[in-house]
């Protein structure tokens, strides 16, 4: 289904990595030279605890802040700064904390302008519409379809997704995300406000678009046992600075990792 | 190369050599100033605190003057139609609160803004209806207000002051300064701020909404009548008047929508700009150029600081 | 029990995809199609043709115009006015020149005159958001208003400062101009708004409109899943002031027969914010109930004391006509704020289940 990208590129390989990106905003450190990188093919998960800088993070490899130093290196390709427009172009999907739907379209919308960058049929074709760009908009409904039956939502296809509840909603950003066909899926917090149930699906949606699609997927989650099941390693932010990085093991042992989410001993035996 | 100097050097040499026509234009453009920035300051209240911006304000001007105009007609003592024009001006916010901001509290502020144009159109029919659409004169020696004007003579020819323009000056100035430390010192000031920053905090603290928008909307009904006075006073009361009110957007623009100080900053540069403009350039380009340049000065600015001079930087998160 | 999708299946996406899925909207649609272009030519009179029609139908298309890029894609803009004016003024400049071209085609293409000024002005919609936006829009309609009365060339230097229009055939028959009827000038208008509408339509349902949606809704979001903000804004002005431009080519040349300038001022870009909202922001038919209601709902105001006969000075009349549209405003934003097409599109649910409750 996926028509292939990236083929320089081998699973294992280094898709993404951020050399000493620093990022203020004023006077607030976000950032502080953090580095790390992201094997195609793998589900990197990004913890640490609030105000870590996690988001900022994101927020950097797609474009939407720009590092005051450092680096981002994406398919071989360095740079200092990555536009929106370059992330999206260069197959880098995101779904956001605080949900970012388009409320005023339905689902099918929403998805389908996840389609926007495959759509080629220029303006004159749009404005008859009938031929060759309603043959375009069919043959990405159909793609739009599969996303939804692998999501689950078919029966909130016309919704208005400002009426949604919220766990469908974050699916719908899920599916718009993954109309992109990315090379890379950023997740911030998928799971946040679920219940168990939810979290289970969610779960189970991103391990297939990981192993069904191969999407390499970046995900910032606090949920330690979803973490922990899901991701291959693991990277730890704190006050914009990395603090660890490796499997899932490693980190949850690491001394430092403890110490950030639950401070220091007084004393009293850990 | 002509064309450069008309532009670059010409104006700033008449400026140099006719200081008294320079000291004139400055002030012409001073008092314009200052009542745009009575009229941008009846926006600001409204809209610091209800976030509705108010298209009404500028018929509100006219109603407001065109009340204590008519009231005296009737034979009432001038000092007694302020009053009522006072008590007129309660009720309609008293009335605007109940019937057009309750029912749509919570809507988007566009379905507000065409609420207030509806309200434009209502009262434009009223004082029509109710007071004839002729325009009128304001009542000016009745309120004690100076007439005449202050002649100086120096800086090579003459300057003009108006005492009914300095008095006009004096009265925003210190209704401004008013309104400042009401804002600022009193219980009620910081219910104001309180319920501009956000309706839902303000409500769970327990203050009323409805309240603090009958005050709200009653200040600005006060500042309309005295721009109206001040307006009148100067020319004539006549609906032609709320048009100007449109040129209070440039104002807030420069200004922020928000900032008491920044509506009386951006007045003065406006007014200020755009007699200067229209005097100086304006002769290059046929004249009339007083009618967009506010706007193109305006647009200037947001293009470099897109929140205006005095608005608050937006950051964006996501 | 008349209006039933029940058993109408979509067996494939593009019936699903349609504009009209439901059978009975596309027999409604035929059918005031042929009411349009048949039955109103035979029955209607002249008055109704030329005070309730045409300018219904000319309004409707810029309210058309201002929707997609107020409606569709989120960009307030009070230049509404002053860009029917761009293309008012090209198509006179356009006919003098050449006066052997065809009017209809000068009209069309006076739109795109208004799309180059539009586009322009739309500019500064990169760095400027929301209100702001709007009051850019604003410094455009004022500066064009000015243009409109100080630059003479625009006028064809005619002393009194207005468009004089002159007279133009189709096909042997007069279009505009004194000799024009009311019937071929309401044809020619009825059919260019239709073939127009149809192009929205096509727009707005397509990759088009769900990016101007998208930019409307959360432009940041719509930035990352790759749509340009800058191109996308500047077609929504230059689409919009493309209707426009029409728009008010037509008012001058297929209505008024003329104009002064101030037809273009300020009130007539709030007239059509007006028509919009009222109508419904992000419908296309919005547009037309919008047009419908703030046009001809003052017509109807006036006419009632003289239908019953009750003796009121015009002046009076006309004041109490303000009055009331004021109240019918704000009462109808407090009733339905999302405008008359949503009030269509319940009405229409409702009917679906009638005459059952639910």
């Amino acid at each position: 289904m996926r028509a292939p990208s990236s083929h320089e590129l081998a699973v294992g390989e280094v898709l993404l990595a951020v050399e000493d990106v620093s990022l203020s905003f004023g006077g607030v450190r976000a950032l502080s030279e953090v580095s790390f990188n992201i094997r195609k093919g793998e589900i990197r998960a990004i913890i640490g605890p609030n105000g870590a800088g996690k988001t900022s993070m994101l927020n950097v490899v797609n474009g939407f802040y720009q590092p005051q130093s450092g680096r981002i290196v994406f398919k071989g390709e360095t740079r200092s700064q990555m536009r929106p427009y370059a992330a999206a172009q260069g197959g880098i999907a995101r779904t956001f904390q605080n949900l970012a739907l388009f409320r005023g379209m339905t689902t099918l919308d929403n998805i389908m302008a996840g389609r926007t960058l495959k759509m080629k049929r220029g303006f004159f074709w749009q404005l008859i519409r009938h031929g060759p760009a309603l043959q375009e908009e069919i043959e990405h409904r159909r793609r739009v379809e599969e996303i939804i039956d692998f999501l689950e939502i078919a029966s909130i296809r016309r919704t208005q997704v400002g009426r949604l509840p919220y766990g469908l909603q974050k699916r719908v950003e899920l599916g718009r995300a993954l109309a992109m066909e990315p090379d890379l899926l950023l997740l911030d917090e998928p799971m946040a406000g679920m219940n168990l149930e939810e979290k289970e699906d969610m779960s189970r949606f991103i391990i297939d678009v990981n192993q069904q699609y191969g999407t390499t997927i970046a995900l910032i989650e606090h949920d330690i046992g979803v973490v922990m099941d899901l991701s291959d390693r693991v990277v730890v932010l704190d006050y914009g600075r990395r603090i660890a990085d490796g499997t899932p093991d490693e980190v949850r042992r690491d001394k430092n990792v403890i110490r950030a989410y639950l401070g220091e001993p007084h004393g009293v035996s850990a | 190369m002509d064309i450069l100097h008309k532009i670059f050097i010409e104006p700033f040499l008449q400026m140099g050599t006719a200081p008294d026509l320079l000291v004139q234009t400055l002030w012409d453009g001073l008092v314009s100033g200052v009542l745009y920035s009575l009229i941008a300051l009846g926006f600001v209240l409204i809209f610091k605190a209800s976030g509705v911006f108010n298209f009404a304000q500028g018929i509100m001007v006219v109603f407001a003057a065109l009340t204590l105009v008519g009231l005296h007609e009737h034979g009432v003592p001038a000092f007694v139609a302020l009053g009522l024009t006072v008590l007129v001006m309660f009720a309609l916010a008293f009335g605007v609160e109940r019937l057009m901001l309750r029912p749509l509290v919570n809507q988007s502020s566009i379905i507000l803004f065409m609420a207030t144009f509806g309200l434009t159109y209502l009262l434009i029919g009223l004082g029509q209806l109710v007071f004839g659409g002729d325009p009128k004169v304001m009542i000016a020696k009745d309120l004690y207000l100076p007439s005449g004007a202050i002649e100086y003579k120096g800086l090579g020819g003459f300057v003009s002051l108006q005492k009914i323009d300095i008095a006009a000056v004096i009265i925003a100035s210190l209704m401004v300064a008013v309104l400042a430390v009401f804002f600022q010192r009193t219980r009620i000031g910081r219910a104001l701020r309180a319920v501009a920053d956000s309706h839902q905090a303000a409500l769970s603290v327990g203050i009323s909404l409805e309240q603090i928008w009958v005050i709200v909307w009653f200040a600005a009904g006060i500042v309309a009548l005295t721009t109206g006075i001040m307006w009148g006073a100067r020319s004539e009361v006549s609906f032609s008047l709320q048009i100007i009110a449109l040129k209070a957007l440039p104002v807030l623009i420069l200004g922020g929508f928000t900032s008491i100080p920044g509506a009386i900053v951006g007045g003065l540069i406006i007014g200020i700009g755009e007699k200067l403009g229209e005097f100086y350039w304006g002769p290059l380009l046929g004249g009339g150029i007083e009618s967009w340049l506010a706007y193109v000065i305006a647009l200037g600015f947001l293009i470099f600081r897109p929140q205006g001079l005095f608005g608050e930087k937006l950051i964006e998160r996501i | 029990m008349l209006y039933r999708e029940a058993g109408q299946y979509k067996t494939s996406y593009a019936a699903d995809m349609a504009v009209f899925p439901i059978l009975q909207d596309r027999i409604g649609l035929v059918v005031i199609l042929f009411i349009a272009f048949v039955v109103l030519p035979l029955v209607g009179n002249e008055f109704l043709l030329n005070a309730v029609l045409i300018p219904f139908l000319i309004f409707s298309l810029a309210a058309i115009g201002l929707n997609l890029l107020t409606g569709y894609a989120g960009l307030l803009s009070l230049g509404t006015g002053a860009f029917m004016g761009v293309g008012a003024y090209a198509c006179l400049k356009l006919t003098t020149t050449l006066p052997q071209v065809d009017i209809v085609v000068w009209i069309l293409v006076s739109g795109f005159f208004s799309a180059a000024v539009g586009v322009l002005f739309g500019l500064p919609s990169l760095r400027i958001k929301g209100f702001y936006l709007a009051v850019a829009t604003l410094a455009a309609q004022f500066f064009l208003e000015w243009c409109f009365i100080r630059v003479p060339w625009l006028f064809n230097y005619s002393v009194s400062g207005a468009i004089e229009v002159p007279l133009r055939t189709f096909m042997g028959i007069p279009i505009t101009g004194p000799t024009a009827t009311p019937l071929t000038r309401y044809l020619v208008v009825l059919s260019i708004v239709t073939v127009m509408t149809w192009f929205a339509s096509n727009l707005v349902h397509g990759r088009i409109g769900r990016m101007w949606m998208a930019v409307r809704d959360m432009d940041l979001a719509a930035e990352l899943i790759g749509i340009r903000l800058l191109r996308t804004k500047l077609l929504a002005f230059a689409v919009s002031s493309f209707y426009c431009g029409v728009a008010g080519a037509m008012l001058v040349f297929l209505w008024y027969g003329g104009a002064e300038a101030d037809v273009f001022a300020v009130d007539q870009s709030f007239l059509v914010l007006f028509m919009i909202i009222i109508g419904g922001l992000g419908t296309l038919i919005g547009s037309f109930f919008g047009a419908a209601l703030i046009y001809i709902l003052p017509i109807a105001l006036r006419a009632i004391p003289a239908a019953f006969g009750l003796p009121i000075r015009p002046a009076t009349a006309e004041q109490m006509t303000f009055v009331i549209v004021g109240i019918l405003i704000v009462a109808f934003l407090v009733l339905e704020p999302n405008g008359l097409a949503r009030l269509w599109q319940i009405g229409k649910q409702k009917l679906r289940i009638w005459p059952f409750p639910y």
